[in-house]
């Protein structure tokens, strides 16, 4: 018989569908892996570490610190977290000199609802991330470094530790790595449930053993991080690019992409699609490329809209999205982002108030609530774009969502509140017809109290 | 006692993360595994971590509280949260939802009579392209999960015991 932990592993992903498809254009970062290469050893055979020998090689001198930033700086490689901040720019803040204690933090509690790609690359490549960190470690002068990683993913954490041994061991972690002078740290750290933690400044929080609430910025954490410390933070994705970049050069790694979008990216597509997964693909990339690679979309029907960042990026209507390039540039002239590179897909059965009504309830929810417009807001559109699904929208609500997003967007301490206003303006810009159509239909009948449920209970 | 000493030996090698004198830094560790072996917290449990790390229990109490994950009341001997935000409820993250609660016979938020199995829908797992995909007592992600496998799942399980 079977104990509890045997029958619940029956379940768990093996990875073949999201990330070992095979239908990766020119891949760096999953590059041949298979599920079961994901240690030491492997990602050395598969040119793992070399970036970093080559670094601190002592015939040749290496590569001193502003070799380093220079050439992330010449690959153009942007933030993969969501806000595109170009990386090597981000690096050159770090106030090399400071006498004081400075710390490295990666970004993986990867929580944008659609946003699976950094899950992929913990759990089947997670050498490729200790190694960009131990790069970037070394370029500004750090010798102690986090990763802070979802709390929901847990077995991944569990992993990642388990590489770490892996890596302390063979010397490239730890006091004077490859016998070089250069010293780092690297530990893990989880999550527990509360999407707010992938704000830089509460995750920083979250990682001082606090509730995550977002501080105000500026202070950027370059200046005031962890512990009140000079801290850089980027994305599990980011560092995961940086070892390619210092093995190929910088000029390389730019014109796999595109001027000012250097590299290839991942993506992650869900939803409507024959094949939802992780896609990395050159940045530039046409749109109807990537849709061709996930399959179509499902069931041969037609394409209505797209969420081309994650649930925070601003919806875009299907003849738009099919012009687009998959790039920072592109998208965001299209007037959305690319964000975190998830690809939500809708065909045309969807119907975009009850879209909007689940990510309306997920940004109330996920509010930290020190700000009272995005605390109170929030609520507040979810109770509207509520009462418009259920047949009691009135004539004026539409021009109230609209009041309430202009009320919030811009006046709050982080950007959930920007997060949670920008989708409901894209839905009201794209699709009005939808909400007035429910508005028309509400009926004076129902207009009685009802209480208001959670969003998935009425699914 | 809610700590035993196996339990403070855990706590350490997280707390040996972090700078002796930022030892609350691994609050949210210590407090997953006083659930992971006791299925819920108390204030008891929250008391006896704040002082292993020298903070004040209402800041412990704080980061209880802030975090989705945490089971502040007991809960089955397993707690299933199925994802369905936006992505997943586009593949069926709500079935998957209702599928169970039909199944089990309680409604989102229930534990079933034989005090088996806790309903929870959750938000964004990280896990999206899985969908449908469910979170089986904090720590193992079971993707891909259809009406048959969730029976598959819950038999298994009451099986198991
Ligand atoms: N990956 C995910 O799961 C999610 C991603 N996001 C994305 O996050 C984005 C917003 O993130 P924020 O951190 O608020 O963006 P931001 O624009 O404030 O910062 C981007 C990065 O650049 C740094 N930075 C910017 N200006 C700086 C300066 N003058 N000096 C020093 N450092 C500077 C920041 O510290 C940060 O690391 C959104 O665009 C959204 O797409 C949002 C939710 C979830
Ligand atoms: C509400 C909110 C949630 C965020 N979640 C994440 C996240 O899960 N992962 C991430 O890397 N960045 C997230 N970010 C962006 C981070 O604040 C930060 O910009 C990023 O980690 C910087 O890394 P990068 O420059 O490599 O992109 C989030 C931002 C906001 C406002
Ligand atoms: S905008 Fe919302 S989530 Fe961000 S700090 Fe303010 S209340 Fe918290
Ligand atoms: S939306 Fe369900 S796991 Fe991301």
């Amino acid at each position: 018989m079977m104990n509890a932990q045997q029958v619940l592993q029956q379940f768990q992903a093996t990875g073949v569908q999201t990330c070992f498809h095979g239908r990766h254009i020119d891949p760096q970062i999953y590059a041949g892996l298979d599920g079961t290469n994901w240690r030491l050893k492997d990602y050395e055979a598969r040119g793992g570490y070399e970036a970093l020998r080559k670094i601190l090689d002592p015939l040749t001198g290496g590569l001193t610190q502003d070799q380093v930033i220079a050439t992330v700086k010449e690959s153009a490689l942007r933030g993969r977290g969501g806000a595109g901040f170009p990386t090597g720019l981000k690096w050159s803040f770090m106030p090399r000199q400071f006498p004081g204690q400075k710390y490295l933090v990666c970004n993986s509690d990867e929580g944008e609802p659609g946003t699976c790609k950094d899950r992929d690359i913990l759990h089947y490549n997670p050498h490729i991330v200790i190694e960009g960190m131990i790069i970037a470690a070394y370029a500004m002068g750090i010798s102690v470094g986090y990763n802070y990683i979802h709390g929901e993913i847990f077995q991944t954490y569990e992993r990642f530790e388990e590489a770490l041994e892996e890596a302390r061991a063979a010397g490239y972690l730890g006091d004077n790595i490859l016998s070089s002078k250069f010293s780092f740290q690297l530990h893990a750290f989880h999550g527990f449930g509360a999407y707010i933690c992938g704000e830089e400044t509460a995750l920083l929080e979250s990682l001082e053993g606090k509730k995550g609430q977002p501080r105000f910025k500026p202070p950027f954490p370059a200046s005031f991080g962890l512990y009140g410390k000079p801290t850089t933070i980027n994305n599990t994705e980011t560092f995961a690019a940086v070892p390619w970049i210092i093995r190929n050069g910088g000029q390389a790694y730019l014109e796999k992409g595109k001027p000012n979008n250097g590299g290839t990216k991942i993506f992650s597509v869900s939803g409507d699609v024959e094949l939802p997964g992780n896609y990395e693909i050159p940045l530039g990339t046409p749109f109807s490329k990537l849709l061709e690679l996930c399959g179509g979309v499902k069931g041969g029907r037609k394409l209505k809209a797209v969420i081309p960042g994650g649930s925070s990026a601003p919806v875009l209507p299907a003849d738009i999205m099919m012009d687009c390039t998959m790039d920072y540039d592109s998208i965001a002239k299209a007037g959305s982002m690319l964000g975190s590179g998830a690809v939500i897909v809708m065909d045309e059965t969807r119907d975009m108030v009850e879209s909007l009504l689940r990510l309306s309830y997920f940004y109330m929810h996920e509010s930290c609530g020190q700000c009272t417009p995005c605390r109170e807001g929030t609520g507040w559109l979810w109770r509207v774009v509520d009462r418009i699904q259920n047949g009691r929208g009135k004539p004026s609500d539409i021009e109230l969502l609209n009041s309430v997003a202009d009320n919030i967007q811009g006046r709050t301490i982080c950007a959930l509140g920007d997060a949670a206003a920008m989708p409901v303006r894209a839905m009201l810009k794209h699709f009005k017809h939808e909400f007035e159509a429910k508005i028309a239909r509400s009926s004076a009948q129902l207009d009685q109290p009802r209480d208001i449920v959670p969003a998935g209970a009425r699914a | 006692m809610n700590v035993t000493e196996a339990m403070k030996a855990r706590f350490d090698r997280e707390v040996a993360k972090y700078p002796a004198d930022q030892k609350q830094s691994a609050v949210m560790a210590c407090l997953a595994i006083v659930q992971q072996e006791h299925g819920h917290l108390t204030l008891e449990a929250e008391k006896e971590v704040a002082d292993h790390l020298g903070m004040p229990p209402i800041a412990v109490h704080e980061v209880s509280t802030f975090y989705n994950m945490y089971n502040q009341q007991p809960v089955g001997r397993y707690k299933l949260n199925v994802c369905t935000n936006l992505p997943c409820q586009l593949r069926g993250g709500g079935v998957a939802l209702h599928h169970l609660e039909q199944r089990l016979g309680v409604e989102m938020g229930g534990t079933t009579a034989d005090g088996c199995f806790t309903l929870q829908q959750s938000e964004c797992l990280g896990a999206c392209a899985d969908a449908p995909v469910m979170l089986v007592n904090d720590r193992t992600m079971c993707s891909f999960m259809t009406n048959d496998k969730l029976d598959q799942l819950v038999e298994g399980l009451r099986k198991a015991e």
